[in-house]
């Protein structure tokens, strides 16, 4: 840096993007995360965001941490800082930095890089390591803690925060943290002694993290299962659902062993395959203990037999769909929003279900707590529809809450006072109180009443096998009314409006909200107003229907290909293919509010 | 599946059992399978083992998947609650039934399709994992319901109904529990009543996976002279192991036998299994010489029938899990709900 410069070098306090370039399995991950963390505990706003490979060892894999002042979380889609410790990934981290851009690398191993108009930052984290450390592992182990602490001297952190993070991290593995420390002054002290700092790229405390807390989707909806109530998982690994059912144990483990034998108030099954992950959730659910399943778009093309079977039986069952990539095996480390017809429609025959479309973490957090209930309720698979970015990256969000005086909606359940009360003969499947939902019975609540053969072949009121075709068209027409108290019961769409009238309607869901909300400001800077509608769930609501009739046009903002939420809006509402604009993104990163802006801004030139 | 109910008149010296409930109490609706098919024996003998057993039909829950076999639980216990599912599927109903309420009588009804074909990884999964349950296989050999297509269980070259030879060997179930295993596995015949009857009330008082292989013949499909799952081969080829009683708690064995001619097994609740053997040196609960004698009774052109495989100390799924005895479904928001202090004390550790 000590040459003549030929360009502007990027200056910002508090608002960039740095991405770290390494190897998959070098143990990277956890030094970015914290560094993400220390950002976090500086209350400055971050998302860090891990794009990894479906990989055990060898191949690339990148972080991305975005820092906002303003609190724009959404994928950037631009690189300010970039710590390329992949020789592999050289080239594409070099091309995709930005002008005026900062790249660090391992320097053990000198080279030229083709931009004449990026700053290059030489660390010999190798070499340095290898002076420092004598042991192979730590070797390379350290240079990724090492680089951690170069950036904290290059960024003007505060280098307390560092030392508290890792004597946390490590407390009980206290013979950790002198090295990890040591690791961490080996980069700062090369940066101290040899190169000029801060760079342009500063972070300076800010106090927006106050009430925030970091945390996945996965963890999150795995806590909000335990709290819900839920006793039994049955599970199957799947990327990127996994840490849905650990997430569920970890807190599991936590709360619900009885302290007096030892023994657990919950169980979980690794099963063999998705198929028995989920008839295992239905039997359990069957049986009157709260259960679910968590898997990917794979797994749910592989229960849909089951789910088919839970919905014309109506067994409550709850299951998480942390979505990835598609089709078929597709992207499985990668994030899409396509399995939404998959889910709303899963099985054959007549079939729809009742989906919750967590925003964040938080929602996560609430969604699956309130899944078991409305599953309980209605009587029906309730799915958890998240995504991979959500799921399985930590994500910022306010502070998770729980109201005490909340009871768990078991529904409609005749236990065996009710039953011994009861004078009319119990039907399964009678419509009592004209809902769609009948009164259900658990199996060994009463020695003479409430039997029924549950079963997936067409049926009566009283559950006995009927091929009376009238009488399957009226249970099917009772579905029906079922799946219309459904959506007077999930949670309302968030209707953000403009101040500005007859503008645009835009309709977005899950994950897509950082980055809508960030598209929709830097419109309305231009001009460009819109008014915003977060559907929460699917069936969906009047207001829902009520917000596209009040707009000329809605565009309709997803993550796949084909548009799915708008398929789904179209034949549910029967609404025209004209007024829902298409606005799709599917290349398996999260979407970004540049993208969202400019496919807006080109179709908006009227507005502006 | 029919949903005709029987009569409820009968005869009024009908024999009562201890909790003054006759034999009919524990009947279902009117059967719909073919007149002469061995699934309704296998329903009568599960009958009369409830009724001997004094069982409350409530405190069952009847499983079952996709075939003939699998209506066959609404043939019997109206009083219990049922659940046909889907093909193959049952084991996963069943372990996660069974992991909500550890306090029940899981009955599991299954045929040869359902457990040996489309539902064989799951049938292997629950008796890995030991789920606390009778499965029954009513074995004909054939898929009856889609008339009279080979089934997985169908012996190598025996025809169907059509004269064609089945060209694949096949899967021995009651073999293949005791390979994995299953901590109960008997064999049986559907004409058999009195081999019948005794196993299922072992396998309902066992702790654990039982399983009962029980070649029930298809009348329409596979009753054929040269059908090797015909009632007649059945008859002339059945090599029973032993003489199987069993033993309730209370009762004494009052049969005098010389010593070495029996084995008696304790089963969980105090009964017993009794063996009367006719092989001297059979073991029942010795794994590999039960799998020796299923494969040299199958190469001598014979069916070893009776109580091949019993252990009566591996512990069940329940168990494993560690799960509390109180049932899991019965738990309420207090004991399962952390509530909000603790979640103050969780956003702690994530800021």
């Amino acid at each position: 840096m000590e040459k003549l410069q030929t360009f502007d070098s990027l200056v910002s306090k508090n608002d960039f993007v740095i991405k770290f370039a390494n190897v998959n399995g070098s143990g990277s991950a956890s030094a970015n995360q914290l560094f993400a963390k220390a950002v976090f505990r500086m209350g400055i706003p971050v998302s860090p965001k891990n794009i990894f490979p479906s990989n055990i060892q060898g191949l690339p894999t990148w972080f991305e941490i975005r820092i906002n002042k303003d609190g724009y979380l959404g994928s950037k889609g631009s690189v300010d800082l970039s710590v390329a410790m992949n020789p592999q990934s050289y080239n594409q981290d070099v091309e995709e930095l930005n002008s005026g851009g900062y790249l660090l690398y391992d320097s053990s191993w000198k080279r030229n890089f083709y931009r004449d108009d990026i700053n290059v930052i030489e660390i010999p984290l190798t070499s340095l390591c290898v002076e420092s450390f004598t042991n192979a592992k730590q070797r390379a182990l350290f240079k990724n803690i090492a680089y951690v602490g170069a950036l904290s001297v290059l960024l003007d952190m505060e280098y307390e925060i560092f030392e508290e993070l890792i004597s946390e991290q490590f407390a009980s593995k206290k013979n950790l943290i002198e090295p990890n420390l040591k690791a961490l002054n080996i980069g700062r002290d090369y940066v101290l002694n040899n190169l000029s700092y801060p760079i342009g790229l500063t972070l300076e405390r800010m106090g927006k993290n106050d009430g925030k807390i970091l945390i996945s989707g996965n963890e999150a909806a795995g806590l909000g299962a335990v709290y819900g109530g839920a006793t039994i998982c049955a599970w199957y690994p799947i990327t990127p659902s996994t840490s849905l059912a650990e997430g569920f144990e970890k807190y599991a483990k936590k709360f619900r062993v009885d302290e007096k034998t030892g023994k657990n108030l919950y169980a979980s099954v690794q099963a063999e395959d998705e198929l028995s992950a989920i008839g295992m959730a239905i039997g359990a659910n069957w049986n009157g203990a709260r259960s679910f399943t968590a898997t990917s778009g794979p797994g749910i093309s592989l229960m849909s037999e089951f789910l088919g079977l839970a919905y014309f039986a109506e067994v409550p069952v709850v299951v998480f769909d942390v979505q990835r990539g598609g089709p078929s095996t597709g992207m499985p480390t990668k994030t899409q929003q396509s399995d939404i017809l998959a889910c709303a429609y899963a099985s054959h025959g007549d079939t729809k279900h009742v989906m919750l479309l967590p925003e964040d973490p938080k929602e996560c957090f609430e969604f699956s707590a309130m899944a078991f209930d409305l599953a309980d309720r209605l009587q029906t698979p309730v799915f958890v529809v998240t995504d991979l970015d959500m799921g399985m990256n930590d994500w910022v969000v306010d502070e998770l809450k729980w109201d005490d005086s909340r009871k768990f909606d078991r529904g409609k359940v005749l236990d065996f006072e009710a039953l011994e009360k009861m004078e009319e003969k119990f039907g399964r499947y009678h419509d009592v109180d004209g809902d769609g939902i009948c009164y259900r019975t658990y199996p060994g609540a009463h020695p003479s009443k409430g039997a029924y053969f549950t079963r997936g072949t067409s049926h009566d009121e009283y559950a006995r096998y009927s091929e009376d075709g009238e009488i399957n068209a009226t249970n099917l027409r009772r579905l029906v009314q079922k799946f219309k108290t459904a959506s007077e019961l999930v949670p309302d769409p968030e209707i953000i409006l403009s101040d500005k009238k007859n503008c645009s309607g835009v309709i977005y869901y899950g994950s897509t909200s950082a980055a809508m909300l960030e598209a929709r400001d830097m419109l309305k800077e231009e001009g460009i107003e819109l008014d915003l509608m977060r559907v929460k769930a699917f069936p969906f609501n009047l207001d829902v229907w009520d917000f596209i009739e009040k707009h000329d046009y809605v565009y309709v903002v997803e993550q796949n290909r084909d548009s799915q939420m708008r398929t789904l809006l179209m034949a549910e509402g029967g609404i025209s293919a004209e007024k829902l604009r298409s606005l799709v993104w599917f290349n398996g990163q999260p979407i970004e509010a540049n993208f969202i802006a400019k496919k807006i801004r080109e179709r908006e030139p009227e507005k502006i | 599946m029919t949903y005709i109910q029987k009569p409820i008149n009968h005869h009024p010296n009908l024999k009562k059992n201890k909790l003054g409930l006759t034999r009919r109490d524990y009947e279902g609706a009117v059967s719909s399978l073919c007149a002469g098919c061995g699934h309704d024996s296998i329903s009568a003998a599960i009958i009369d083992a409830c009724f001997e057993l004094n069982i409350e039909a409530y405190k069952v829950a009847k499983l079952s998947g996709i075939g003939c076999s699998s209506k066959a639980p609404a043939y019997f216990l109206n009083d219990s609650h049922g659940f046909n599912s889907v093909h193959g599927r049952m084991p996963s109903i069943a372990t996660g039934a069974s992991c909500a309420n550890d306090d029940l009588l899981y009955i599991g009804v299954s045929g040869d399709g359902d457990s040996a074909s489309i539902g064989m990884g799951q049938f292997v999964h629950a008796i890995r994992r030991q789920v606390d349950m009778t499965y029954i296989v009513e074995n004909n050999g054939t898929y009856g319901l889609t008339k009279g297509q080979f089934s997985a269980t169908n012996d190598k070259d025996s025809p169907n109904k059509y004269g064609e030879e089945n060209p694949f060997p096949p899967v021995d179930l009651a073999a293949l529990g005791i390979q994995l295993g299953a901590s109960y596995v008997a064999r049986s015949f559907s004409g058999d009543r009195d081999q019948l009857v005794p196993l299922i009330m072992g396998a309902f008082q066992h702790k654990g996976f039982a399983l009962l292989d029980i070649i029930s013949p298809c009348v329409t499909f596979n009753n054929h002279d040269a059908s090797t799952k015909s009632y007649d081969h059945i008859r002339e080829h059945n090599d029973a192991l032993g003489k199987v009683d069993f033993v309730p708690l209370g009762r004494e064995i009052t049969a005098n036998y010389e010593e070495g001619e029996t084995v008696e097994v304790n089963l969980h609740d105090g009964s017993k299994m009794s063996l009367e053997k006719l092989d001297s040196s059979y073991d029942p609960t010795d794994a590999n010489l039960a799998l020796n004698t299923v494969r040299e009774k199958n190469d001598e052109g014979k069916v070893a029938t009776g109580l091949l495989y019993i252990d009566t100390k591996a512990p069940d799924l329940y168990e494993t899990l560690n799960a509390i005895d109180k049932p899991l479904n019965t738990l309420n928001e207090k004991e399962l709900c952390p509530g909000s202090d603790k979640l103050k004390t969780i956003n702690q550790g994530l800021n």
